[in-house]
């Protein structure tokens, strides 16, 4: 079952497309990585999943309903540019919030507890926003994201300006409210957070789609069929016979780069023919990283 | 609406929390009373010294009558001139009055001196002035055969009494001044009011806008509902202050008044500026009586209503006009300068033509913009004592409720493109390109 769906959706504004005839599926307690550069049309279409805008075309369908206005009481957006009541008391504010997501204020003062005796912060209560220090405010700020358990949870850079302590604090959460059944469409454009974290990912870049799917599976399509082998001792000198490329030599470690139709068993094989000593074999798989580099700079050219 | 409601509620709460408010509050009332209290004294203390004076007056002009007052004594003596200067420079008395003989009995100016170094008070001279200027009056009147009763003959007290044709009502000379005061204080009371909590209005929009907080509410609610929420909210507010007000200024009056020992006669005698309130006691006391006639008897029942509708339907338009404004700017308080001013032409220009509809309630000028959208809403009320046939009124509160809603949605249009839009100077090109956008 998909939580999200969006069907061919496209965003004009005056002068550009914004969104370009976009279609991906959210899957019901999945991670999903929405990537792109800056401008590509990620806040735009997050715009419009949230019912801020409406698309000029296309379908999109949340928990298998067209998106209508009920539904963003189900949805938990923290957009990237954070911001709060300064003014505001910690409890009326997330009280507040999360009543206009249609918490009754019973209920919301319940969760509401739950979640800053989670962590750690209920004696900010009455403590003003503008008194907290940015990483204590961005807390709030994902309690009051998440507090009416949204089936569907975006979250617009959620690291960013936080410390390795806190930001480790906020992953945690997201994999266990996605234990507990909620997606969360992750948008970034920091790689190595995405691999870590996500399962799927789609790379938009000028308001159109240019990669989607597993995380496993664009690596696997983008590999290069370069393996790594670390040893021990010399090399034999038979080894530069064999149809291999020699992509890098050094002391203790070589990188070969397989042809098409050779496996990593041939090439196993081969190598313990030759007798060389190995210590470990590892086949090379390309960062999200480099991917994204490279996809996004051809696109560009 | 549920959620207009939220909104409606955190607009009011953290408005009417706010220490300032609870301050301004309930300090103004307070703040005007002691002002007044200020004036009135300032007003009412004379000389705090003891004051005597001689007065040299050999042909007896004044026939040994001067009034004493609080702090100031006058002696009449016939000792010489030197000799009583004598006593001025023994500090025994404070200054001579030297009355001259009065050698032109039909003269029409009189000189009288006044010997000392210190010069006498404002009122001081006004009394003895007026004494003086009786006695010679008198004096003249004995000269000229005149008697006192043919003098009160001769003047007579012109009033008109305005007689209508069609309409069966009663209308004396004091309705129309009780209507035009009234009228202008509401006139001028409309106009800050909008003003003010229109600003306020802005003033929030440009917050939630700067804070970046707007994202998150609107993902949650519909832009709309957030500007309603904000106009009702702030609009409470006011209502709220306003009644405080109402009620605070009286109770606080008669507090000041039995602390201070305020009563209406001296804050009367301050209006009239310090003259004898005998020349007016005996007609005022009628005409206050009248003045309370004519209050009951204006026609409250469509006053009232009406005038809390036009401030509604006005307050509504503007304040939405300024949310559209204030979502426009962002941070830059210059550049919503720059784009108030064309919302602040209409409410100035109502208020002055209110102001000119005191005067001339039925001027074209004063009917025509009773009934034109956004000037109504002041003007109108303006008129509301003045009695405007009903179907001007009808005409009035039909194009103001259209037109008001009208420019509430043209406000919505911009206001939800304005809040998500950053680093775009905002002209009125651009926000007449908003209206249009879609979704």
């Amino acid at each position: 079952m998909n939580v999200l769906s969006l069907q061919n959706v496209v965003k004009a504004y005056a002068n550009h497309i914004a969104v370009n005839d976009v279609s991906f599926d959210v899957k019901a307690g999945s991670i999903f990585g929405l990537l792109g550069p800056n401008g590509a049309g990620k806040t735009s279409l997050i715009r419009i999943i949230t019912t801020i805008t409406a698309a000029d075309s296309g379908k999109i369908f949340l928990n298998d309903h067209p998106l209508n206005h009920l539904h963003p009481n189900e949805i938990g957006y923290m957009p990237e540019e954070r911001g709060l009541y300064k003014k505001m008391k910690v409890g009326e504010q997330l009280l507040y919030l999360a009543q206009l997501k249609g918490l009754s204020s019973k209920d919301a003062k319940i969760k509401l507890r739950n979640w800053l005796e989670k962590f750690e912060i209920l004696s900010w209560w009455d403590k003003k926003i503008g008194d907290l220090s940015k990483g204590m405010s961005q807390k709030v700020q994902f309690i009051a994201t998440v507090v009416h358990d949204p089936s569907l949870i975006i979250l617009d850079e959620p690291f960013s300006g936080l410390d390795p302590i806190n930001a480790n604090l906020i992953k945690d959460e997201i994999y266990q409210l996605k234990e507990k059944g909620a997606s969360i469409l992750f948008s970034t454009h920091r790689m190595e957070q995405v691999e870590e974290i996500c399962e799927d990912i789609v790379l938009i870049n000028k308001g159109k789609i240019l990669l989607y799917g597993g995380v496993d599976k664009i690596k696997n399509d983008f590999k290069e069929h370069l393996f790594s082998v670390k040893y021990n001792g010399n090399l034999p000198e038979s080894i530069s016979d064999h149809n291999y490329l020699i992509v890098s030599k050094t002391a203790n470690e070589i990188v070969f780069k397989a042809g098409v139709d050779q496996t990593s068993n041939d090439l196993l094989r081969n190598l313990i023919n030759s007798h060389v000593n190995i210590v470990s074999f590892n086949e090379i798989m390309p960062s999200l990283n480099e991917i994204f580099i490279k996809i996004v700079e051809s696109n560009n050219e | 609406m549920n959620k207009i409601w939220l909104v409606t509620q955190r607009e009011y709460l953290t408005r009417v929390k706010n220490k300032t408010f609870i301050l301004t509050t309930l300090l103004t009332p307070l703040g005007i009373l002691v002002f007044m209290a200020a004036v009135v004294l300032v007003m009412s203390t004379g000389s705090d010294k003891v004051k005597v004076i001689n007065v040299y007056d050999p042909t007896l002009l004044l026939e040994n009558e001067l009034k004493t007052r609080d702090n100031l004594t006058f002696k009449f003596s016939n000792e010489s001139l030197d000799a009583q200067k004598e006593l001025y420079k023994e500090k025994k008395i404070n200054g001579i009055l030297e009355i001259p003989a009065l050698t032109d009995s039909l003269a029409s100016k009189y000189v009288y001196k006044y010997h000392s170094d210190d010069q006498l008070a404002m009122d001081e001279t006004y009394a003895i002035e007026s004494a003086i200027g009786k006695k010679i009056r008198n004096y003249k009147l004995k000269k000229l055969n005149i008697d006192s009763n043919t003098l009160k003959n001769l003047d007579t007290d012109v009033s008109a009494e305005p007689v209508t044709i069609l309409a069966d009502k009663k209308i004396s000379s004091i309705t129309t001044i009780v209507s035009s005061v009234l009228g202008g204080v509401v006139g001028y009371a409309m106009f800050f009011i909008i003003l003010f909590y229109g600003m306020q209005v802005m003033r929030s929009v440009m917050e939630e806008k700067i804070n970046r907080i707007v994202e998150v509410l609107i993902s949650s609610l519909k832009p709309f509902e957030l500007m309603m929420g904000k106009v009702i909210g702030v609009g409470l507010v006011g209502l709220t202050q306003i009644g405080i007000w109402l009620i605070l200024m009286p109770i606080i009056y008669i507090i000041g008044a039995a602390l201070f020992g305020i009563n209406p006669d001296s804050m009367g005698a301050m209006n009239t500026g310090n003259i004898p309130m005998e020349d007016i006691a005996m007609s005022s006391q009628d005409k206050i009586g009248q003045i309370f006639l004519e209050i009951r008897a204006m026609n409250w029942w469509l006053i009232l209503p009406l005038t809390l509708f036009y401030f509604l339907a006005g307050y509504f338009a503007y304040s939405a006009l300024f949310a559209a404004i204030g979502s426009a700017v962002g941070e830059d308080i210059n550049e919503a300068n720059s784009l108030t001013l064309p919302v602040m032409m209409p409410l100035m220009f109502s208020m002055y033509i209110g102001i000119s509809a005191v005067n001339a309630p039925d001027s074209s000028l004063a009917v025509w913009s009773s009934m034109i959208p956004l000037l109504s809403s002041i003007v109108m009320p303006v008129r509301l004592p003045f009695d405007p046939p009903w179907w001007q009124i009808a005409i009035s509160v039909v194009s103001l409720v259209i037109f008001s809603i009208f420019l509430v949605w043209l406000a919505a249009r911009i206001y939800r493109v304005g809040i998500l839009m950053y680093g775009k100077k905002a002209s009125f090109k651009e926000l007449s390109k908003w209206i249009f956008y879609k979704g």
